[in-house]
């Protein structure tokens, strides 16, 4: 090196020597920027712009090998699709409309609902708990397959209540008593949640389609939509009254005047049936009949605290009922007086309910007062399947004692035996239900929905009954609507159906 | 010279003759190829589960091309720098690997042969320039000739039809080039020329205006002037990026060669200047601007991710580690993924540890480069080594910058790596000539001449 290139330049400049040295630090400036923002961006920011929506990394990794399926039975009611596409697989499904309520839908446009949604990353393959070391996996970003969710439903009661409900308005909730597993989930109108599952214009013409049918195909009744019970409810009335002591001997006559006056009102309350129309009815006939009058004065002679408290037994006021689904909050308002507490006592005012809830009530009544936690999945498998996790039966409530329970199972049997549920008699079986018809609508305009809720077992069974159900049948052609005629039927199939299977 | 014992034996400085480090070359040169046919195996496993079957062809190109370059070193330049062609082999390597991955996502359109074709050119004209021009003083007498040439080959392609609405390629058939790839090296060479001969006048003379001295006009002048023209024939094609990099390679030079910072001033201050008109006038870069301030925008917006907000989305997929060449979704981003795009899917496959790793490859390119300069004895080698480092550097910043969303997005190769001809070409006549002067630099002073 020189000295003149080394040492200042003429009138003390640097030298390029110097000056080349801090160009050269320029852009050694310039490069540490770039690794910089390489490092924001990478590592401090990368969550946000994996989560961003416009974003499709995700959908594609999501959709680059089959998803895990759903079962019922034993055998899978989902399936998948290679496509071609940029996503190289869809969903598919066997028996869509029929299953609909119970899988819900997953679809690359459209995101993922009900079991798809809820296990959506077992089902995707996501879930932690799929892979053996998740470190590792995280390290190599290996991508396991995805895995099953195995259903409680019973494929012959899910198929007895489509069938049942046909082309009606209408829902079923079937329940195993004793563990809570439900054994039937079906809505309709239905639909084909493979319509949309791709990302094509026929998919995005099926789902506009399905978003604007009137007939709200893509809502689940059973789970998401409440009906007032009508006289369903005046099993839980019975329940409270009888766990109370308002009543303590079914046959014995209650105190209960006729013509029944609203209390604190000068409405009196009508009955439906004209052997109804008489004072001092016994709780036994009252529930066989279906009385307004008796049922109404049991509620306010039991009480609101006592019959809030029985309600919220069974699921009503739950706003968080997961199955693991969300189900919508039934309600049995808290504040009332005393009319409204009469009219909520036979599932009139703002008494809702979900289909699921009320199989939780003749679920509750028929496991002697125990009421258990519903559930939809049996058990999560790894694609090779070994358990992931297993469900275990879950004690909601203890809504009454094993003595009142069996007080409230004579009353339902004697309504199938010599009542309003006669339809719904089986050969061979002990059955216990309660109809139910809720006007509803302005000046009760609407088709009244027709309630039907039971329970059975085998004649001379000695155990829970192995089905409890729920039946609505919300619009219909039938002239005649009546929980009795309509619903009946449909429950008798679905308990058929269970009880078959099991013998 | 002195003898090899006594250099054993004393280990004085005096005489000794210095390692030429061609051995170091050859077998760096070597790890490079390793590491190219290596990443190509890898796109092929993760893609296809399969070594692909041309890999072995692939690797014996690039090796034949890299020991071809080694050997004329060995023969013609045997003091150069042992580290400048490795690194340029493993660039060119990486980015065939690259352009090659992403051959794969697209079927239409396959980049990476015709890559290979201009990396052979380019090879062989790096050799050219290494064999012929035996001293770089020679390019001093044709610093005006280098001028005017560069201006004609910016100019021609405004006659050409415009291209993603820049006019800066000429398109002869299946063939396009940007002849403003190759001006850029003889810009360097006109500006090493011209202000190595009047660096004392532009520092020295002239009229002291407040606290800065402005040199005389018939000294500045022409450099205005050729600084000038480019700019405008730029603008008018609407080749932001190649702006930027004239203007920086401009300033930096000025400033080495005149020690004076007041040069860097004016130089923000004009640059400044010429952004905001640039960008009161070009609705295209008033665009660009507001892309990069708000990358998302077009989300937030409901129109899906641009290109800026795609390329954001691959770096964050990548993260640390990436996700392995082959597996990553970089195509998303459309158009230009292979050439202006091409760094966002180093930075998804490779991850920032692959980023970190590229751009300390560029920084000891472009280190030693400054490292031959300052360490070069004339003027205009000095100028020539750190101007045409710098072109490397900046070229570097501003692709880099744009894609990462540091700066504005300006349409710009990424050295060696993104696909391109002329690109391709150029880099391989710059490390010629670094080569060249790294050789003289590094060569061992003849005896008597020691001061």
């Amino acid at each position: 090196m020189t000295r003149k290139s080394r040492g200042g330049g003429p009138q003390g400049r640097p030298g390029m020597s110097t000056t080349g040295r801090r160009a050269g630090l320029f852009c050694l400036v310039l490069i540490l920027l770039l690794a910089a923002q390489a490092t924001r961006i990478q590592v401090f920011q990368a969550k946000g712009y994996d989560n961003n929506p416009a974003n499709q990394r995700k959908a594609i990794q999501r959709y680059s090998q089959p998803r895990g399926n759903i079962l019922v039975g034993g055998n899978p009611v989902t399936g998948s699709a290679a496509t071609g596409g940029r996503f190289d697989y869809k969903r598919t499904y066997t028996d869509g409309p029929d299953y609909a309520a119970v899988t819900g839908f997953s679809s690359q446009i459209y995101g993922n609902t009900q079991l798809e949604g809820i296990e959506d990353g077992l089902l995707s393959g996501t879930d932690n708990r799929l892979s053996s070391w998740a470190v590792w996996n995280e390290i190599t970003r290996k991508q396991n397959p995805g895995g099953d969710v195995y259903t409680t439903i019973n494929p012959a009661a899910q198929q007895a209540a489509m069938r049942g409900l046909g082309s009606q308005k209408g829902a079923v909730a079937a329940i195993e008593p004793s563990t809570g597993r439900i054994l039937a989930l079906a809505s309709t109108p239905s639909y084909d949640p493979g319509s949309f599952a791709g990302s094509s214009t026929a998919d995005q013409n099926a789902w506009t389609k399905l978003q604007a049918d009137t007939d709200q195909p893509m809502l689940n009744r059973a789970l998401r939509q409440t009906y007032p019970p009508g006289s369903t409810f005046k099993v839980v009335t019975a329940a409270a009254a009888l766990a109370n002591g308002v009543v303590t001997d079914i046959n014995a006559p209650t105190s209960t005047p006729y013509p029944y006056v609203l209390p604190g009102t000068t409405t009196t309350l009508v009955n439906d049936s004209s052997a109804c129309n008489q004072p001092n009815i016994d709780l036994d006939t009252a529930m066989t009949l279906s009385c307004n009058t008796v049922m109404g004065n049991l509620g306010v002679q039991t009480g609101l605290d006592k019959m809030v408290a029985m309600a919220q037994n069974f699921g009503f006021n739950d706003p968080k009922l997961d199955i693991p689904v969300r189900a919508a909050r039934s309600n049995f308002d808290t504040t009332m007086d005393q009319a409204q507490v009469a009219l909520s006592s036979i599932g009139q005012f703002d008494t809702a309910a979900t289909p699921l809830v009320m199989a939780m009530v003749a679920a509750g009544v028929a496991d002697n007062g125990t009421v258990m936690y519903p559930q939809l999945v049996d058990k999560l498998t790894k694609s090779d399947g070994s358990t992931v996790q297993l469900m275990k039966p879950q004690v909601y409530k203890q809504a009454m004692s094993p003595s009142v329970a069996g007080q409230v199972q004579q009353l339902m049997t004697d309504v199938v035996q010599n009542g309003t549920g006669t339809n719904a008699r089986i050969p061979g079986a002990v059955v216990g239900g309660k109809t139910g018809t809720a006007q509803h609508g302005v000046d009760n305009s609407g088709t009244p929905y027709a309630w039907f809720i039971s329970w059975a077992k085998p004649t001379g069974s000695s155990g829970v009954p192995p089905v409890a159900v729920a039946v609505v049948i919300a619009d219909s052609n039938a002239t005649d609507v009546t929980g009795g005629t309509l619903a009946a039927p449909i429950a008798k199939s679905v308990m058929q159906a269970v009880l078959g299977g099991q013998s | 010279m002195a003898t090899p014992a006594a250099v054993a034996v004393r280990g004085e400085p005096a005489g000794p003759r210095p390692r030429s480090g061609r051995n170091v070359e050859l077998a760096l040169v070597l790890c490079a190829v390793a590491i190219a046919v290596f990443g190509y195996i890898e796109v092929g496993v993760n893609i296809d589960d399969k070594v692909p079957p041309d890999a072995a062809e692939y690797g014996a190109a690039l090796g034949g091309l890299a020991l071809i370059a080694h050997g004329v070193i060995r023969w013609r330049a045997r003091y150069a720098d042992p580290l400048l062609l490795p690194i340029a082999v493993l660039l060119n390597g990486i980015g065939l690997v690259v352009i090659y991955r992403l051959d794969r996502a697209t079927p239409s359109s396959h980049a990476a042969p015709t890559q290979l074709l201009w990396s052979t050119l380019g090879v062989a004209l790096c050799v050219a320039v290494i064999v012929l021009l035996r001293d770089h003083r020679v390019l001093q007498r044709y610093a005006y000739s280098a001028a005017f040439a560069a201006l004609v080959l910016l100019v021609v392609p405004i006659f050409f039809p415009a291209v993603y609405g820049s006019r800066i390629w000429i398109t002869i058939g299946p063939f396009s080039i940007q002849p403003g790839e190759f001006a850029k090296i003889l810009l360097v060479i006109f500006f090493a020329a011209y202000l190595s001969a009047h660096r004392d006048a532009l520092a020295l003379t002239g009229r002291r205006i407040w606290r800065f001295t402005l040199p005389p006009g018939r000294v500045l002048g022409p450099v205005l002037l050729v600084w000038a023209a480019f700019i405008g024939v730029l603008v008018l094609e609407t080749d932001l990026g190649m702006s930027l990099l004239y203007f920086g390679i401009f300033v930096v030079m000025l400033y080495v060669a005149t020690a004076k910072s007041s040069w860097i001033a004016i130089g923000l201050l004009l640059a400044a200047a010429g952004v905001v008109v640039v960008g009161w006038l070009s609705p295209h870069v008033h665009a660009r601007v507001d892309q990069w301030l708000h990358p998302l925008a077009s989300v937030a917006a409901g129109q899906g991710a641009n290109q800026i907000a795609q390329s954001l989305f691959a770096f964050a997929a990548g993260g640390v580690l990436g996700t392995g060449l082959g597996l990553g979704h970089s195509i998303l981003i459309g158009f230009a993924a292979k050439s202006d795009f091409i760094l966002a899917t180093i930075g998804e496959e490779l991850g920032l540890v692959g980023m970190v790793a590229l751009f300390l490859l560029y920084l000891l390119l472009v280190s030693r480069g400054y490292r031959a300069g300052i360490a070069l004895r004339d003027p205009f080698g000095r100028l020539l080594a750190i101007g045409l480092a710098t072109v490397i550097g900046l070229q570097v910043f501003v692709v880099a910058g744009g894609v990462l969303d540091l700066i504005p997005l300006t349409g710009a190769t990424l050295p060696f790596i993104a696909q391109g001809g002329s690109s391709v070409v150029t880099n391989w006549i710059i490390v010629a000539l670094l080569v060249r002067l790294s050789d003289l630099a590094r060569r061992p002073v003849p005896e008597g001449e020691h001061p």
